[in-house]
């Protein structure tokens, strides 16, 4: 029984790593376009958000397809794209360590401090 | 080790049970990766063999409005593809791959678009009927547990509800138009309405693979439910276009507060998932086609990138040379 | 049939003429670019393309329901655009051939469109001064859509002129096939002149220079001969558009005078 999933075309890049789709033996790399991660920001927006995938060939190719498959409803007037190959992403064995010495930090949340009712403007 | 595999297991099923997300890089049984790679790219390929039966009439829709409603519609189709073998290329398998499998044969798409479109009314039944359908099964799956699916399905959600609108309202110009209108729009409903139900799957005794994906909450709801749900809706819809249902045993039935319907011709079914339906082959021939046509066209691009990349860098050089 | 009395007024109405010649122009690529919905290379760019159809399918409309409210205000007749796109034969067509010769493969698909496009590009800049509201405002929202049809399709002219040894022959095979149809573009008829008399000189010049950027860039060369096929804008076509017609209007035509 395979345990680990070896490869994954996204997010699936540690260092080191030269990236997934150079690796596959079973297929010609010259065949086959990139894959890009598509970030865009909305009108009203603040941040850049994970819209989806595409294939491209270089970094014009991906962001005018990006254009053209993910702005065809009026989603977004700014867009950031990257070679999928190029994102690191934490490790889900690593979640424990990462993320739960947050959980009893609740100091850092104004709810934390019971203050006056009196006490205006803070 | 099996000890750990089944540690991994237990703790696998208990975060779908609590309605965590999977992601690609979390740990999952390797039936859980093949059966949502199945789904997925089935998924997939059936929106883009789905292009076909409607494309049909991009060419001939009767006002320029209507063309560009089918236009766009069909493109969304393209798109929803896209968005879906994106989410089964996180699970490590290649778009290439995938169309390999769809070009062999190996990989089924849905059996809905082996039927051909024969008049402008199918472009409304299809709207109407076939993206109903899909709609139903499309929803639950905007909650599916493998995260990049059920954020695809969300997108397409969003986008296909205008495809079902815009068929029923295609039907009902044509409904209230002249009687070879209504004879046409008659004829199209009667054609899609059985080929519609089978789209839901096997009768639920008979679906070998629902337990595991209910357990896993692939699925969440089984073939035969969504089923009933599209037939107590459609029944209903249809009196607005004063048209009938092919079918003489659909009633009422107050007891279980459903409609009752007629027998579904699984052999046909069979039929055209084994590839005699009408229009399998052409299906199959356009796709191939398609792809193979392109292989110059993704060749060049690819070589053309390679050339400019490599001109850039030498320029970099240079440059840097001169400024030493 | 168009109606006998719209028919007359159209022949005697420069205007009117003129924006059904941009209205044709921008269906009959539409419809030929429409036609590789489906078939394209790989998906996004077959999203892409169809992007473009949908623009040029939208400027169309626009010109058609501006020309049918004119044709409506002075023959008291009502039209539509339906009309005018669905009920014209070949000889009442007035768009360049270049627009409705058949595909071909991808190349010469973008190389079509590039080479039309780059034309309506400097055209409609020079609409969007036009002294007619309606006409100018038809030029300032489609030329955002030609500057990104051009972007698009320079690019695809560049990868594939500068790509594989197989994509350059294509490409030269292409502009062999499609050089000769593009002279007509340049040169205004009568209809034209009283929209763009004074500009159609500088829309012809910076129209071979920016192909002569782009080629040189895709190591491509033009044919270097005269002769220009014309007739499209005065309806005189090629083969091509009678089976266009007769796919695109079919439905109109078997079952006249219906509501889709």
């Amino acid at each position: 029984m395979r345990l680990y999933l070896q490869k994954n075309h996204y997010g699936d890049y540690g260092d080191g790593h030269a990236g997934g789709l150079e690796q596959d033996a079973h297929q010609d790399p010259q065949k086959q376009w990139p894959l890009w991660e598509v970030f865009m920001r909305s009108k009203q927006g603040l941040d850049h958000k994970h819209a989806g995938s595409l294939h491209a060939v270089d970094a014009t190719m991906a962001l005018e397809n990006a254009r053209d498959v993910y702005t065809r409803r009026k989603e977004g007037v700014s867009i950031w794209v990257v070679e999928s190959k190029h994102i690191h992403a934490s490790d889900p064995n690593a979640a424990a360590e990462f993320f739960e010495p947050a959980n009893d930090k609740i100091y850092r949340h104004p709810s934390f401090y019971d203050l006056p009712d009196s006490l205006k403007h803070m | 080790m099996d000890q750990t595999a089944n540690q991994l297991q237990d703790q696998f099923q208990q975060r779908i049970d609590l309605e965590q997300k999977i992601e690609p890089r979390d740990w999952m049984p390797e039936k859980y990766r093949q059966t949502l790679i199945r789904q997925i790219s089935q998924h997939a390929h059936s929106e883009i063999i789905g292009m076909l039966p409607e494309g049909n009439w991009i060419t001939r829709a009767p006002s320029l409005k209507r063309k560009a409603i089918l236009l766009a519609k069909v493109q969304d189709e393209a798109g929803h593809g896209l968005y879906l073998y994106s989410a089964a290329e996180t699970l490590g398998i290649s778009r290439d791959e995938m169309y390999e499998q769809l070009h062999s044969g190996k990989a089924k798409y849905s059996s809905i678009f082996n039927y051909p479109t024969l008049s402008w009314a199918d472009m409304g039944a299809i709207g109407w009927l076939v993206d109903g359908a899909a709609i139903l099964n499309q929803v639950p799956l905007c909650r599916t547990s493998f995260g990049p699916y059920a954020r695809a399905m969300v997108r397409v959600c969003k986008e296909e509800s205008f495809h079902q609108r815009q068929g029923f309202e295609c039907l009902l110009q044509l409904s209230r138009g002249s009687e070879v209108q209504r004879q046409m729009c008659q004829d199209a409903i009667n054609r899609w309405w059985w080929p519609s139900l089978m789209m839901f799957g096997p009768k639920d005794d008979e679906s070998p693979n629902s337990k595991l994906s209910m357990q896993w909450k692939i699925k969440r709801f089984s073939n035969d439910e969504l089923r009933q749900k599209f037939v107590d809706m459609i029944a209903e819809q249809i009196k607005l276009l004063n048209m009938v249902l092919p079918d003489p045993d659909l009633t009422w039935n107050e007891q279980t507060k459903h409609y009752d319907y007629g027998a579904i011709n699984w052999e046909e079914f069979k039929q055209v998932i084994q590839g005699n339906g009408p229009c399998n082959k052409e299906r199959l021939e356009a796709r191939k086609k398609a792809w193979t046509n392109g292989d110059w066209v993704r060749e060049a691009a690819t070589v053309h990138a390679a050339k400019q990349a490599k001109r850039k860098s030498e320029a970099q050089t240079f440059s840097a040379k001169e400024t030493q | 049939m168009l109606q006998q009395s719209i028919k007359s007024y159209i022949q005697q109405d420069l205007q009117t003429q003129y924006l059904l010649h941009l209205a044709d122009n921008a269906l009959i690529l539409s419809h030929r670019n429409s036609q590789w919905c489906g078939h394209g290379p790989i998906l996004e760019q077959d999203i892409a393309l169809t992007n473009i159809a949908l623009d040029q399918l939208g400027q169309a409309r626009n010109l058609y329901q501006y020309a049918a409210l004119l044709i409506t205000e002075k023959t008291g007749i009502a039209t539509t655009e339906d009309q005018l796109a669905y009920l014209r034969d070949v000889g009442e067509f007035k768009n360049c051939l270049l627009a409705e010769l058949p595909n071909g493969d991808w190349g010469q698909t973008v190389l079509r469109n590039f080479l039309m496009g780059s034309y309506q590009f400097f055209l409609y800049q020079e609409l969007q001064q036009s002294a007619i509201g309606q006409l100018k405002a038809i030029a300032e929202k489609s030329i955002k859509e030609i500057t990104y049809h051009v972007r698009w399709s320079a690019d695809w002219v560049l990868r594939l002129g500068d790509g594989t040894a197989e994509s350059k022959g294509r490409m030269v095979q292409a502009l062999e096939l499609l050089w000769a149809y593009t002279g007509e573009m340049l040169e205004p008829c009568d209809y034209e002149l009283p929209f763009i008399a004074t500009q159609s000189s500088f829309i012809k010049a910076a129209w071979e220079a920016k192909i002569a950027s782009v080629f040189s860039e895709a190591s491509l060369v033009h044919p270097t001969n005269e002769w220009m096929q014309s007739g499209g804008k005065k309806g005189i076509h090629t083969e091509h558009l009678g089976y266009l017609l007769a796919e695109m209007q079919f439905l109109q035509r078997a079952y006249p005078g219906l509501e889709w």
